[in-house]
């Protein structure tokens, strides 16, 4: 393993500085276990899988393949066991509480997998005939139905492929409403605490981006705002609850300003499992809103990915909305694209994607919400909230909560780096909290706050888990506050101490070179 | 509710910690007028296991699935045998429920398997290096043209008419508010591809020429005449791969010299899933890689020396540069190419190469088969496996009387050309190693009678 883990762990190296100084031959630490890469373990000949007939000869002339590609294979088992391992090195929310502000890391429930896999959501073709696939359009529209309903909208187009591809449908329903008024307004403003999604996606659709002032309770500055809204602005992208974990009290009058001006007013959904079943964004005014179905909805991150975007939208935008769709005709289902968009909905501003949008996103989250019910939903949002204000209330003695003082936050507690000895900083909180066992939460976002640390422990915590979580960050923060030197080092117990980052960006390695 | 651990006795003692008097307390910022005050009207309560799994499973038994009889559609969505063991390891509780690798000391199992999944898709597309994934082969094949237009610093971008139809569509779409300018068009029904006629039309204006291979009508051709000619202009070549298992027995786009290289990775490890999640593949030359968009993994040392991964080059990105961003792309699709990745290590090269052989040889046996009925014959000069039936009729009545005999018998060029009555009669089918000869049969007879 020595010579294949060339730049690992070897039985020479003396480990400064790590949890002890003990080396093994292996690098490994009993459960603890080092892994190649397949490159440095697999061969060009060997392979995991079996066919029934040898490879039949073709003729392809020029175009045939003849230099090696460079793919290693392995058998089955090695496989398994390559997998198994890198899977080891992951922290996730199977293993623990996961605070990681504004992602909602919630607890993923097993029967959402089962549903997602069977074969008549799984393997079915995107283009078959419609009438082979009506419960597969049946899955799209129920969901649809519930996502409307709970927010309180018009309409929703189901078929963005996650949070940001949602941002760039809202924004181009309102870059085609304003098109079908004759209007070529340029602006959308965003608060500085927003994703950097928000502003990023109005730049992508060719909208200049300006920054919408907040007050010192960390909400949205409605008089500033309004001053500044006028017939070049096209509308706002306004997280709510915000990042701050603030609800934007203000956000029915910033709705209305925003559209008495002649704009239209853009919600980012990513924090809507703070108030789903209890708040309806339908209400507040908002003209499209996406929603996070790996968020709130629970569809697994599966580390970075797949998400999905639906996104709600007002009748004033609902005329805008993306191809393809699913209507229900009496008792049959029909998926209105190109051909048939001229009749039915002229007005589309195209499509976003290939295909339907995310269903095996749609599948589990549909089974999520009917497990949970109107009822189960409403708890969800206030057992997230409570969750949330009990660590913020159980920390802020020891951790600065610059909004505080404001009231009751949301589902996310923020706190900030001050009253932290010289030389320790957020970043050092958030190491020390690996080694407690724990993946650290949000840090360095939003913004606004200086060290900013972002702590949303989501609804599927129980008390114990919380007070546990607690305790580790209370002697986390004391000694941050109190300089201890061996925090700096941390974390000392995870499969790698810190990484050079500054290495991986100055020369970057992107691919195996061997 | 079983997913809600907290008891009521809990949320008494912690709203008492708080001090507050109820729940209602902590939403007192909420407007009353948008408070709700007991659960939403006219919606179900909560549902057990059972009840939930029940209305679930007669959803699904509505619609057709691929598996349950002859199947025979491709067309940006191809159906391969996934091992068990993919589907297996991707539901390791570490890999289904960890979060984007922002914190490396505890993510070092992520990461290294997107270094070693941007590794395979690099030497598989045959470029220099790969993103960690995109959401799928459609929005890689949009952005491709963005980061063409910032390399160029031009806005004119050539179409194949052979590129899919959606992926046209989501490009067309983005286009009319970005104010890129396309050069598209329908394909027509011949037997090879129109590259020849891109070539000429390449100018000083044109930041990127955009091809399919195999295409959407299932033809392949050698694009290093046209690598050449877009780069003697300072123009970029994009090839868009939309079925990667081609690529075991053809030669990549890399290698006959295309910049970038995108596409659609769902054939290994995703499945069909009704057309997503998928999994977008973006891979390109070294010189650009700070023009990319998406997530980057990249090898480091940690401080003690060892070997580790992060994600890197970040400053390309939304959550540092903001609206100067290459992209607003956040999220990759990080299960999917998790998936692909190890069905791509269980294949191995020599598997790889065998399956592409047997998905060549299957769909070869198929063309004749079907080019034996009177009045049918195959429009491709060369194919992989898939390729066009020209039919004496319009194809796509044809498609639901062999669904009703229950034949899924592929996509009809009607379908995805609504607006072309010139393309009604074309046939487009896909053939898999999952297709058995009984199969190829059963479709080559309904056809015959259908045609009849």
């Amino acid at each position: 393993m020595t010579a294949l883990n060339r730049a690992g762990w070897r039985p020479e190296m003396n480990v400064a500085g790590g949890a002890d100084d003990t080396t093994t031959f292996t690098g490994n630490r009993a459960l603890m276990l080092e892994e190649a890469l397949i490159f440095e373990i697999g061969g060009s000949e060997t392979t995991g899988v079996d066919f029934d007939e040898a490879a039949p000869a073709a003729d392809l002339g020029a175009l045939a393949r003849t230099a090696p590609i460079g793919l290693p294979g392995l058998s089955e088992s090695e496989t398994v066991r390559h997998y198994t391992r890198l899977s080891r090195q992951n922290y996730a929310i199977d293993l623990g509480l996961f605070p990681l502000g504004s992602c909602t890391m919630k607890h993923n429930p097993r029967l959402n997998e089962k549903v997602a896999r069977m074969p008549g959501f799984a393997d079915v073709h995107p283009l078959q005939p419609q009438e082979t696939v009506q419960g597969a359009y049946a899955v799209i529209h129920e969901l649809a139905e519930w996502l409307i309903t709970l927010t309180g909208m018009h309409s929703v187009a189901m078929s963005p492929k996650a949070g940001a591809h949602g941002e760039l449908c809202g924004i181009l329903c309102i870059k085609a409403a304003l098109e079908a008024r004759g209007e070529d307004r340029r602006v959308i403003l965003v608060p500085e605490s927003a994703h950097g999604t928000n502003p990023a996606t109005a730049a992508f659709a060719g909208f200049t981006v300006e920054d919408i002032p907040a007050t010192e309770e960390g909400r949205v500055d409605l008089v500033a705002l309004k001053a500044r809204l006028g017939p070049d602005v096209a509308g706002v992208m306004i997280t709510n609850p915000n990042t701050c974990g603030l609800f934007e009290r203000d956000m029915k009058a910033i709705s209305d300003a925003v559209h008495a001006a002649g704009g239209y007013v853009y919600c980012d959904g990513a924090n809507f499992n703070a108030i789903v079943g209890r708040v309806r964004p339908g209400d507040l005014g908002v003209d499209a809103m996406h929603i996070n179905l790996h968020k709130t909805f629970s569809t697994p991150h599966g580390g970075g990915g797949p998400g999905s975007g639906p996104v709600v939208l007002s009748e004033a935008l609902a005329p805008f909305a993306p191809l393809p769709f699913v209507t229900k005709q009496g008792e049959v289902f029909r998926l209105i694209e190109e051909e048939s968009a001229g009749e039915d909905h002229p007005q589309t501003f195209g499509r976003m994607t290939a295909f339907h949008g995310q269903m095996g996103m749609f599948t589990r989250a549909l089974t999520y919400i009917l497990s949970h019910g109107a009822d189960g939903l409403k708890q969800v949002a206030e057992d997230a909230v409570l969750n949330a204000n009990y660590v913020l209330r159980s920390l802020a003695d020891v951790l600065d909560a610059p909004f505080a003082a404001s009231g009751p936050c949301m589902h996310e507690a923020l706190f900030s780096d001050k009253g932290l000895a010289e030389g320790f900083s957020t970043l050092d909180i958030a190491k020390g909290l690996i080694d407690e066992g724990y993946h650290p939460m949000t840090v360095y976002f939003p913004l606004v706050v200086h060290g900013a640390m972002l702590v949303e422990p989501t609804e599927t915590e129980s008390k114990a888990a919380l007070d546990q979580f607690i305790g580790a960050l209370r002697s986390i923060a004391m000694r941050a506050k109190n300089g201890d030197p061996a925090l700096k080092a941390a974390p000392h117990f995870a499969p790698r101490a810190r990484l050079d980052e500054t290495l991986a960006a100055r020369k970057p390695v992107l691919a195996w070179e061997g | 509710m079983r997913y809600l651990p907290l008891t009521n006795d809990d949320r008494a003692a912690m709203l008492a910690t708080i001090g507050a008097l109820s729940i209602d307390d902590l939403f007192v910022d909420v407007p009353a007028a948008a408070r709700l005050d007991g659960p939403i009207a006219d919606l179900p309560g909560h549902a057990s296991e059972l009840a939930v799994e029940r209305h679930m499973g007669a959803l699904a038994r509505r619609s057709r699935a691929a598996g349950d009889g002859p199947f025979f559609l491709g067309a940006g969505a191809y159906r391969h045998h996934v091992p068990a063991s993919v589907d297996h390891l991707i539901q390791r509780g570490e890999f289904l429920t960890a979060y984007t690798p922002y914190q490396p000391e505890i993510a070092q199992g992520t990461l290294q398997m997107l270094f070693e999944f941007q590794s395979q898709v690099a030497r598989l597309l045959g470029t220099d290096v790969a993103n960690a994934s995109m959401y799928d082969g459609s929005t890689a094949c949009w952005e491709a043209i963005v980061m063409a237009r910032r390399i160029t610093k031009r806005t004119k971008a050539l179409l194949s008419t052979g590129l899919h139809p959606h992926y046209r569509s989501v490009a067309r779409t983005m286009a009319k508010y970005t104010g890129d300018v396309l050069v598209d068009g329908d394909p027509t029904l011949e037997a090879g591809t129109d590259w020849a006629a891109l070539a000429d039309s390449v100018d000083k204006e044109t930041s990127c020429v955009v091809v399919q291979y195999p295409d959407i009508l299932g033809r392949i051709d050698d694009m290093t005449k046209l690598a050449e000619t877009c780069q003697a202009a300072g123009a970029l070549l994009i090839a868009v791969v939309t079925e990667p298992v081609a690529l075991g027995l053809i030669k990549s786009p890399g290698e006959m010299g295309a910049d970038i290289v995108v596409g659609e990775g769902q054939s290994l490890g995703v499945g069909l899933q009704f057309g997503g999640p998928y999994v977008g593949l973006f891979a390109c030359k070294t010189k650009y890689v700070r023009q990319m968009p998406g997530r980057l993994c990249g090898e480091t040392v940690d401080a003690n020396g060892k070997r580790g991964f992060v994600l890197t080059l970040s400053t390309r990105e939304q959550h540092i540069r903001r609206e100067k961003a290459t992209s607003n792309i956040c999220t990759n699709s990080g299960l999917c190419a998790l998936a692909f990745s190890i069905h791509m290590t269980l294949l191995g090269e020599a598997g790889l190469r065998q399956l592409a052989a047997i998905n060549h040889g299957r769909a070869k046996l198929a063309a004749a088969e079907l080019a034996s009925i009177p009045g049918v014959s195959v429009l491709n000069g060369s194919f992989f496996n898939e390729f066009t039936l020209l039919l004496p009729t319009a194809a796509r009545p044809v498609i639901h009387k062999l669904a009703e005999m229950d034949i899924l018998g592929g996509v009809s060029l009607g379908r995805l050309y609504p607006d072309n009555a010139g393309l009604e009669n074309g046939l487009v089918v896909a053939v898999t190693e999952t297709v058995t000869e009984a199969d190829i049969a059963a479709f080559a007879a309904a056809l015959k009678e259908v045609l009849a």
